[in-house]
């Protein structure tokens, strides 16, 4: 077969292979690139949906930058993101270590460990909000009935993040542990059993050799979360709706509050790009870490 | 089976097709005729199912509309205002030709041009210059073009047990008029014990903030005021001072509020349905609630207007038109907006089949929302006495006061202005320490950046 030939061949398969590829494509154009090219031509507009739009070049993003709820809602983004990520990268990781360390009823402490994901987010925030009532809740009746004082829960700007950050963590911790789970049990056993012929403790063991195995996996669970949780949303909106006092305002409660209560959809399309760069950051730094691991 | 030839042709094809799909979606406000040649006109504000009786009112309305108007063909839509849909349905051409708003709703929608202009139209409309002003101006421009019509309000009055007045020795008949006296019938209602409450107010969910403007609007004063073009907070001053300060006396001097404080409209309503409470501010749609949900008996129920009566913050629900309309279809929108929701006409009829279907009829709502003047509003209050099945006396003050208290609207960005405001009278109601002058003082800058996004 000529070199032309075999070319043209390949040529062929390739363009049936492009052919059945292109639905999805497409699916991907229309529902995903189209929006985000979408958002970034708005981020430049001021729409009313009536009228053609009108190019306000970077009023929007000055707008953005003049509101004091901006820097408040990066603020308590990063502030959630951060203790998102003490509990929910640490709390997962231990839970992961301590199921793999189980020798009996694995599948049911897995199964409850996983439940909490089965729950549809909203549903979780509003059972999370009745165990936080300051009133009947079940958490001022606990804190009752072993006779401390209340607490305010989510009524106090104080508090509110941090109970915010717990129920993310509990809905979320489930399948996070599984993927250590995972991880943990691709780790040769010989190399256990050499550290402890070593001599080495649990302490020395989980150091020098669960941590080295697994260190991939964790950094890019670690790029992951922080890309999740930068885009929390769920929680403070049916939680605390941003308050008390803004302190649960995240940058997407923030955008929501620009398209969907000013009617501003201009200036939520300019903060969705300021959000899309940020997180586009931790994304190409988990690229660069996947395929690292790849090799 | 199909050759590989004409695969490589489907799958683009069908890919263009789906593309092509996407902007035939959006249009603009539908088909001007239907197939026998009517003009089409969409409407919403149909109840949903769930809200049998009102359903029920609401269909056979549209067909009796449609009986007496042979060349309109309503198409009802259920639902009412979505915030969070309204621009998604207005861009990709759902919006409705006539759709419902709240009264905090028009002023955006005016600004950002997505209502049509009715001036004109309206003026073929029989009583619309007997509507109260106050509740037009809700519609308007800044240049006085109308945008839309009132078609039911409400304002904030004092809502009190009729069976403590009694008991703690005070007239139910006679309810309080002014702040002190609020303060004084609390502290008597209190005194009763038993964990009885004088006074509730509330200070979570974005109503501590409400409750908050409607006291100083009661005072005179208001939350927000407009400058040039923008909005500016207006409550940290004497008046913001003269109400927090009179609800620290009532919860920490007098101790006539009860210790459960972070309440919210639900609580309210639970402690007066259960007898535990003496007074809250409310709309009159509370007392149905009351009942309804309480086993309660409307006898037991009274409403005041709201003390001191130098303004009252008002809210209601009116509709408009959306702007991709033709001539055509706003006159024939504004028919039926005429004809179902602003016509004499139908007063006796309408408040008939309310009293039939047993719903409650003698309150100032619906059936009967209070938003004419003159004659047309005595002939609908006759109409209202001859079907009347709820004490109609216990409600007179809130009534007759009506028309002479200053409605506020509620201010632009009102939930996040609101959310703000929460924490200053979550302040007061916990904290025996809290300064009302540092507290209002602290919400105004947040409440003024809030204002600074309204454009």
């Amino acid at each position: 077969m000529s070199v032309s030939a075999r070319r043209r061949r390949r040529l062929a398969e390739n363009v049936t292979a492009y052919g059945l590829l292109s639905a999805a494509l497409v699916v991907f154009a229309v529902f995903s690139w189209f929006p985000i090219v979408r958002g970034v031509v708005l981020s430049f507009q001021q729409v009313n949906f009536v009228d053609d739009p009108e190019w306000v070049g970077l009023a929007n993003f000055e707008l953005l930058f003049a509101d004091p709820l901006f820097g408040v809602a990066w603020r308590n983004t990063l502030l959630f993101t951060g203790l998102a990520l003490v509990f929910g990268f640490a709390i997962p990781f231990v839970t992961a270590v301590l199921l793999n360390e189980l020798r009996h009823a694995r599948a049911y402490f897995r199964l409850v460990v996983y439940l909490p994901v089965m729950l549809p987010p909203v549903v979780t925030a509003l059972l999370w909000k009745w165990f936080y009532d300051p009133g009947p809740g079940l958490f001022n009746e606990g804190l009752r009935a072993a006779g401390l004082p209340d607490s305010a829960w989510l009524d106090s700007g104080d508090t509110a993040m941090l109970s915010l950050v717990l129920v993310s963590t509990w809905a979320n911790m489930g399948s996070t542990t599984l993927i250590y789970l995972a991880a943990l049990q691709t780790i040769p056993g010989d190399l256990y059993e050499a550290a402890e012929l070593d001599g080495a403790g649990i302490w020395r063991r989980l150091w020098h050799v669960t941590v080295p195995q697994t260190r991939f996996v964790l950094l890019v669970l670690l790029l992951l979360q922080v890309v999740a949780t930068m885009q929390v949303f769920t929680e403070p909106f049916v939680m605390t709706g941003g308050g008390p006092d803004d302190s649960t305002v995240t940058v997407l409660l923030l955008l929501y509050r620009y398209a969907f209560v000013y009617n501003d959809f201009g200036s939520a399309s300019a903060l969705s790009l300021l959000l899309f760069v940020a997180l586009g950051v931790f994304s190409a730094a988990y690229v660069r870490l996947t395929r690292r691991s790849a090799e | 089976m199909k050759s590989p030839r004409s695969r490589r042709v489907l799958v683009p094809l069908a890919a263009i097709g789906l593309l092509a799909a996407v902007p035939a979606c959006s249009g603009g406000s539908g088909e001007e005729r239907s197939a026998d040649g009517k003009l089409k006109v969409s409407i919403n504000g149909q109840p949903p199912q769930t809200q049998a009786f009102e359903r029920m009112i609401f269909d056979q309305d549209v067909a009796e509309f449609e009986a007496g108007h042979p060349d309109i063909d309503l198409e009802p839509h259920e639902g009412f205002m979505e915030v969070e849909s309204f621009s998604a349905k207005l861009a990709g051409g759902q919006l409705e030709d006539v759709y419902y708003v709240y009264f905090t709703d028009p002023a955006q929608i005016i600004a950002r041009r997505q209502a049509a202009d009715i001036t004109e139209a309206v003026k073929e409309l029989p009583h619309v210059d007997q509507l109260q002003p106050q509740l037009l101006d809700v519609f308007r421009d800044g240049s006085g073009k109308l945008y839309g019509l009132p078609t039911a309000n409400y304002s904030m009055g004092l809502v009190y047990s009729r069976p403590l007045f009694t008991k703690a020795g005070l007239d139910p008949d006679n309810p309080p008029r002014t702040w002190a006296e609020v303060r004084a019938a609390a502290d008597k209602i209190a005194a009763l014990g038993d964990g009885v409450v004088g006074y509730a107010d509330f200070s979570k969910g974005n109503q501590g903030g409400w409750h908050l403007t409607a006291w100083l609007n009661s005072l005179g004063g208001q939350i927000a005021r407009k400058e040039g073009d923008g909005w500016k907070a207006d409550f940290n001053n004497e008046l913001g001072r003269t109400a927090l300060d009179h609800l620290k006396q009532m919860r920490w001097t007098d101790d006539s509020m009860g210790s459960k404080q972070l309440l919210q409209d639900a609580d309210a309503q639970r402690m007066m349905g259960a007898g535990q409470l003496g007074m809250y501010l409310a709309a009159p749609d509370n007392i149905p609630t009351l009942v309804k949900q309480f086993n309660g008996k409307y006898e037991d129920y009274g409403l005041a207007p709201v003390p001191e009566g130098k303004g009252t913050l008002i809210g209601g629900e009116g509709y408009m038109v959306n702007p991709k309309a033709s001539p055509e279809k706003i006159k024939a929108g504004l028919t039926w907006i005429q004809w179902k929701y602003l016509n004499p006409d139908r007063f006796d009829s309408f408040t008939k089949r309310y009293a039939d279907g047993k719903q409650p009829v003698g309150l100032p709502a619906l059936p009967n929302p209070d938003i004419w003047t003159g004659a047309l509003r005595d002939q609908q209050e006759a109409a209202k006495a001859k079907y009347a099945n709820v004490p109609a006396q216990n409600y007179a003050a809130y009534l007759n006061a009506a028309t002479t208290i200053k409605g506020h609207l509620e201010p632009p960005s009102a939930q996040q202005v609101y959310a703000t405001l929460d924490t200053v009278m979550q302040a007061v109601l916990t904290d025996p320490a809290a300064d009302p002058a540092a507290l209002l003082s602290a919400a105004e800058a947040k409440v003024n950046a809030t204002l600074a996004q309204v454009r």
